[in-house]
C-alpha cells in the first residue's frame, strides 16, 4: 500500500479519520448552534435559522424604533491619527491669517498671557476637535462659541495646521525640578483613574489627547473642575468626566500646577 | 551522525543566551510591581521590559530550540548529513537580525504594545518586521525537515520513517499553519497601520487571526519537550519506549487538534459568535488526549526500565528508577508541572470556569506553568543530553545540573502557585502597578512577594544553566560515542497513515476552514469594524 492511497476513501484511515472529525464537528455544531441558543432562558430565538444566526454572531438589524436623543450635544468628531486630512498646501498660510482673529486671547505667536490655551505646537488633531465641537454646540464657552460658529471646516483644518506649526515656546519655568505628582505618573489604579501622563505627554501621548505642558494651571484646573461637574460634556466616551470626578480638588491642584511648571517634553506626535 | 555540529550549537547558543537575557526582564518585572519594591513610577519602563521579555521568550527561544533540535533530530534520527546546511544558516541569520530589529524599537520605548500586539496599539513598524523576519526564519527550517525526509523516503522506500523525525516534521508542519495567523494579522492589519497607510483597525479581525496562532503556538514549543519525553527519556535511563505507534498518534493528534481550538482565548470577545466559542472549546477538551497518550506511554516506558534495573511490585518500581539521572528528573518535574498546568488548563478552556479567572493573574501564572515548568526544563534536558555530542567534551557538573534542575522546578512552583491564587482572588494580568496599601489588594501582598522570591530562584537557576553549559564547553575533549534516540519496544510496523502527512494536514485545514472560516470572513467583509488605531510612544 503506497502513501498516495491514505488520501483516498478505499483507505480504512482515511474513512475513520475522515468520519471521527466530521461527527466530533457535527456533534459540537448541533451544541454550539442549536443546543445552547434554546437552553438559555434569556435568548428569545424565533426558530431553528434564528438561534443558528445569533449563535454564529451574525449582527441583527436594529429595530426601526428612534434611538434615544441625549439631553446635551454630544461631539460628532471621530478621532483618527489621520485628523485633520492632509492640509492643503497653502493651509498654514490660511490658518495664520484667520488666527490673527484669536490672537488678543491666545497670543500673536500661540503663546497666552490670558490663562487661555498656548495653542503653537499644539496636537492639529487637537485643535480641530475643539472647534468643531465649539461649532456645533458640544462645548460651550461664551467667548469661544460666536468664533467657532462661522467657521467652515477648510477654515477649522487650516487654524489646526496652522498652530500645529508654530514651534512651541520653552517659556519661563521657574519650578520644573519639582517631581510629578503620584497622579501625573501613577494616575490612582484602586479609583480607576489612569496616569494623566499616559495620554497628556511626560510618559506617552495618545491620538486626539493635548499635551498639557506649559498650559495655565487656571485653565487646566477650571476644565477639570467643568468636567467633574459635567459642565463640560465634549470628551469622547466620558473618558475625562470619569476621570476628574474621581479626582480629589487636592489632586486637579497638583496636577494642573506641576503641568504648567513643564516645558514639552519628547514624547510627543509630529 | 551528527555532522552540523556548529549550525545546532549556533541555534542553541543564540537560545539560551536570549533566554538569560530576557530571564533577567521577567524577574526584574517581578520584583518592581511586587511590595518588595516602591513603584517606579514610570509603567512605561515596565511594558517596555514585558514587550521584550513576552517577545524573545514566546518567538525567538523555542523558535531557535526548536530549529537546533531539530536539525540535529534530522542528522541522528535519519542517519545522513542534513541537506541544505547553507539554508539553514540562512535560517538562522534572519532569527538573528530579526531579534535585534524588533528588540530595538522596544527598547527606544516606541514598541511597547506586549508580545501579543494587542491592537488597536500600534508600535514602529520595524518591531513588527523583525517578528516577521524571525518567522520566515523559522519557515525556512520547515521547508528543510520537510525535504530531508523526502530525500530520505526517497532512499529508503519501504522503511518506517524514524519517530523522532516523524515527531519533528509534524511539529514543523504544524508551526508552519499556525504561523499564518499572525502572519495575516501582520500583514493585513498591523502593519499597513504601522506605516501610516490606514489610521483604522479592525481590532476584533486581528485578535481572532492572532488567536489562530496563540494556541497552537504552545504547541510548537511543546514539541521537542514531547519529542525528548518519546525518544531521549528512555534511552537515557535505559528503557524502550513502550508503544512507537501510540507516540506516533499522539504527534498526528496534535497536528490535527491543536490549531482549530484558538477562539478559547477570546471568550469575552464580543466580535465572536457564541456557537464557535462553544466548538473551540469542545476541540479545546480533545487536544488533551495525546497529552494523556503521552503520559501513559511515558510513565509505561519508565516503568520498563525501572523493571530492567531489578525494580518489584506495583508502586516499588518506582524507587528503582535512577533519580541521580539529570534526565530522569527532569522528566518528573516536568510532569508534575504538565500535571497542575494542564488542570489549570482544563478551566481555562472551558466556556463557563474561564469567566472566573479570565485576564486574571491566573492566566499569566497557568502559561509560565506550562511553558517556563515543564516545557522550558525539558529543553535543559535535551541541552544536558545533546552538548557532550555537540562540543565533543565531557560533561562532568552532574551535581551542578541536578542543583540546577531543583532551582528550576522550586522556582516554578514558588512563581506559579501564588500566581494562580491571586488570579482567583480577582487581581488582574497586565497591570503594571498595583497599591498595596489599598486594604482591597493588601491581603494579596504576601503571595505576590513569594511570587518575586519565586522569580528570583528561577533567575539563579537559569543562570546556573549557563554557567554549565560554558564549563562544558571548556571541559577536556572527551569522545561521547555516537548519539542516538530510544529504540522501541516493538520495532516500528509501516503503516502508510502513520509515516505521511497528507491525510493529517488535510484534517488540519479542514477544520481550520470549518472553525474559523465564517468568523474571519464576517469580520473581514463587514465595514463598520475598525476602530482608530492608538500609536504607541510616537510618530505617524
Amino acid at each position: 500500500m503506497s502513501e498516495d492511497s491514505v488520501l483516498s476513501p478505499r483507505n480504512a484511515w482515511f474513512r475513520r479519520a475522515v468520519g471521527v472529525t466530521a461527527g466530533i464537528f457535527v456533534a459540537t455544531a448541533l451544541g454550539g448552534f442549536v443546543l445552547l441558543p434554546y437552553a438559555q432562558p434569556d435568548l428569545k430565538v424565533a426558530g431553528l435559522w434564528d438561534a443558528i444566526c445569533s449563535a454564529a454572531g451574525v449582527v441583527r438589524t436594529p429595530s426601526a424604533q428612534a434611538p434615544a436623543e441625549p439631553d446635551a450635544r454630544l461631539t460628532k468628531v471621530v478621532v483618527t491619527s489621520a485628523l485633520p486630512a492632509t492640509p492643503a498646501p497653502d493651509a498654514i498660510g490660511r490658518g495664520a491669517t484667520l488666527a490673527q482673529q484669536c490672537a488678543i486671547c491666545h497670543g500673536p505667536t500661540g503663546v497666552s498671557r490670558a490663562d487661555s490655551p498656548n495653542l503653537a505646537g499644539q496636537y492639529a488633531a487637537a485643535i480641530y476637535k475643539q472647534l468643531m465641537d465649539f461649532k456645533t454646540g458640544a462645548r460651550v464657552n461664551a467667548v469661544m462659541t460666536p468664533f467657532a460658529k462661522d467657521l467652515s471646516e477648510r477654515d477649522m483644518q487650516d487654524l489646526a495646521s496652522y498652530y500645529a506649526f508654530l514651534p512651541r515656546l520653552p517659556g519661563y519655568h521657574p519650578v520644573q525640578e519639582k517631581p510629578a505628582p503620584r497622579i501625573v505618573i501613577n494616575g490612582a489604579p484602586m479609583r480607576g483613574i489612569a496616569p494623566c501622563g499616559s495620554c497628556h505627554g511626560a510618559l506617552d501621548n495618545k491620538t486626539g489627547s493635548p499635551w498639557l505642558e506649559g498650559q495655565p494651571a487656571a485653565y487646566v484646573k477650571a476644565q477639570l473642575f467643568a468636567f467633574a461637574s459635567g459642565e463640560r460634556r465634549n470628551d469622547i466616551s466620558q473618558q475625562m468626566r470619569n476621570i476628574a470626578r474621581r479626582m480629589t480638588p487636592e489632586e486637579i491642584q497638583l496636577a494642573s500646577e506641576w503641568y504648567a511648571s513643564q516645558p514639552s517634553t519628547t514624547i510627543h506626535t509630529n | 551522525m551528527l555532522t552540523s555540529r556548529r549550525l545546532i550549537l549556533a541555534h542553541f547558543w543564540l537560545a539560551f543566551a536570549v533566554f538569560g537575557f530576557a530571564l533577567v526582564l521577567g524577574a526584574w518585572q517581578m520584583f518592581v510591581r511586587s511590595p518588595l519594591h516602591t513603584w517606579i513610577s514610570n509603567p512605561e519602563w515596565y511594558y517596555r521590559s514585558l514587550t521584550a521579555h513576552g517577545t524573545v521568550m514566546g518567538y525567538v527561544f523555542p523558535t531557535l530550540v526548536a530549529m537546533g533540535f531539530g536539525y540535529a533530530i534530522s542528522e541522528v534520527s535519519l542517519g545522513r548529513p542534513l541537506v541544505g546546511r547553507r539554508w539553514a544558516w540562512a535560517g538562522f541569520w534572519l532569527i538573528a537580525v530579526g531579534a535585534v530589529m524588533a528588540m530595538i524599537p522596544v527598547a527606544l520605548g516606541r514598541a511597547s504594545v506586549l508580545y501579543t500586539f494587542y491592537p488597536p496599539l500600534i508600535g514602529n513598524p520595524f518591531y513588527y518586521l523583525g517578528i516577521v523576519l524571525v518567522v520566515v526564519g523559522s519557515w525556512i527550517w520547515v521547508a528543510l525537515m520537510s525535504i530531508n525526509l523526502r530525500v530520505w523516503k526517497r532512499d529508503n522506500p519501504g522503511v518506517a520513517v524514524p519517530l523522532p523525525m516523524f515527531a519533528n516534521v509534524a511539529g514543523s508542519y504544524l508551526w508552519a499553519w499556525t504561523a499564518v495567523g499572525a502572519a495575516l494579522e501582520l500583514l493585513l492589519q498591523i502593519l499597513p497601520v504601522a506605516f501610516g497607510l490606514r489610521s483604522t483597525i479592525d481590532a476584533g479581525l486581528s485578535r481572532v487571526f492572532f488567536s489562530w496562532t496563540l494556541h497552537a503556538i504552545v504547541y510548537f514549543w511543546l514539541m521537542p519537550t514531547y519529542i525528548a519525553y518519546y525518544t531521549i527519556v528512555p534511552r537515557a535511563i535505559g528503557g524502550k519506549i513502550y508503544s512507537d505507534t501510540m507516540a506516533r498518534i499522539s504527534f498526528i493528534l496534535f497536528l490535527v487538534v491543536a490549531m482549530p481550538i484558538g477562539m478559547h482565548h477570546t471568550f469575552a470577545d464580543p466580535q465572536v459568535g457564541a456557537g464557535f466559542k462553544f466548538i473551540h472549546s469542545a476541540f479545546t477538551a480533545l487536544v488533551a488526549l495525546p497529552t494523556l497518550l503521552t503520559v501513559f506511554t511515558i510513565c509505561a516506558s519508565v516503568e520498563i526500565a525501572a523493571r530492567m534495573r531489578g525494580g518489584r511490585g506495583p508502586f516499588g518500581w518506582i524507587g528503582a528508577l535512577p533519580w541521580s539521572n539529570p534526565i530522569m528528573m527532569a522528566v518528573a518535574f516536568s510532569f508534575v508541572m504538565l500535571g497542575f498546568g494542564g488542570a489549570g488548563g482544563l478551566v481555562n478552556m472551558s466556556y463557563q470556569l474561564d469567566s472566573s479567572i479570565h485576564n486574571t493573574q491566573w492566566i499569566t501564572g497557568h502559561f509560565h506553568l506550562i511553558f517556563g515548568g515543564a516545557i522550558v526544563i525539558m529543553y535543559f534536558a535535551i541541552a544536558y543530553d545533546l552538548w557532550p555530542h555537540l562540543t565533543g567534551r565531557a560533561m562532568r557538573d552532574l551535581r551542578l545540573m541536578r542543583v540546577q534542575l531543583w532551582l528550576w522546578f522550586v522556582g516554578m512552583i514558588v512563581t506559579t502557585f501564588p500566581w494562580h491564587w491571586v488570579g482567583i482572588l480577582g487581581m488582574p494580568r497586565r497591570m503594571a502597578y498595583y497599591d498595596y496599601a489599598d486594604p482591597a489588594i493588601a491581603p494579596q501582598a504576601l503571595s505576590v512577594a513569594l511570587s518575586a522570591v519565586g522569580g528570583f530562584i528561577l533567575l539563579a537557576s537559569g543562570l546556573l544553566f549557563i554557567l554549565v553549559l560554558l564549563r562544558a564547553q571548556r571541559a577536556p575533549r572527551e569522545d561521547a560515542g555516537a548519539y542516538r534516540f530510544a529504540a522501541a519496544l516493538h520495532p516500528p510496523v509501516l503503516t502508510p497513515a502513520l509515516n505521511s502527512y497528507a491525510l493529517w494536514i488535510a484534517l488540519m485545514v479542514g477544520l481550520t476552514v470549518t472553525n474559523y472560516g465564517f468568523p474571519i470572513a464576517q469580520l473581514a467583509l463587514r465595514q463598520d469594524t475598525s476602530v482608530p488605531a492608538v500609536y504607541v510612544g510616537a510618530d505617524p
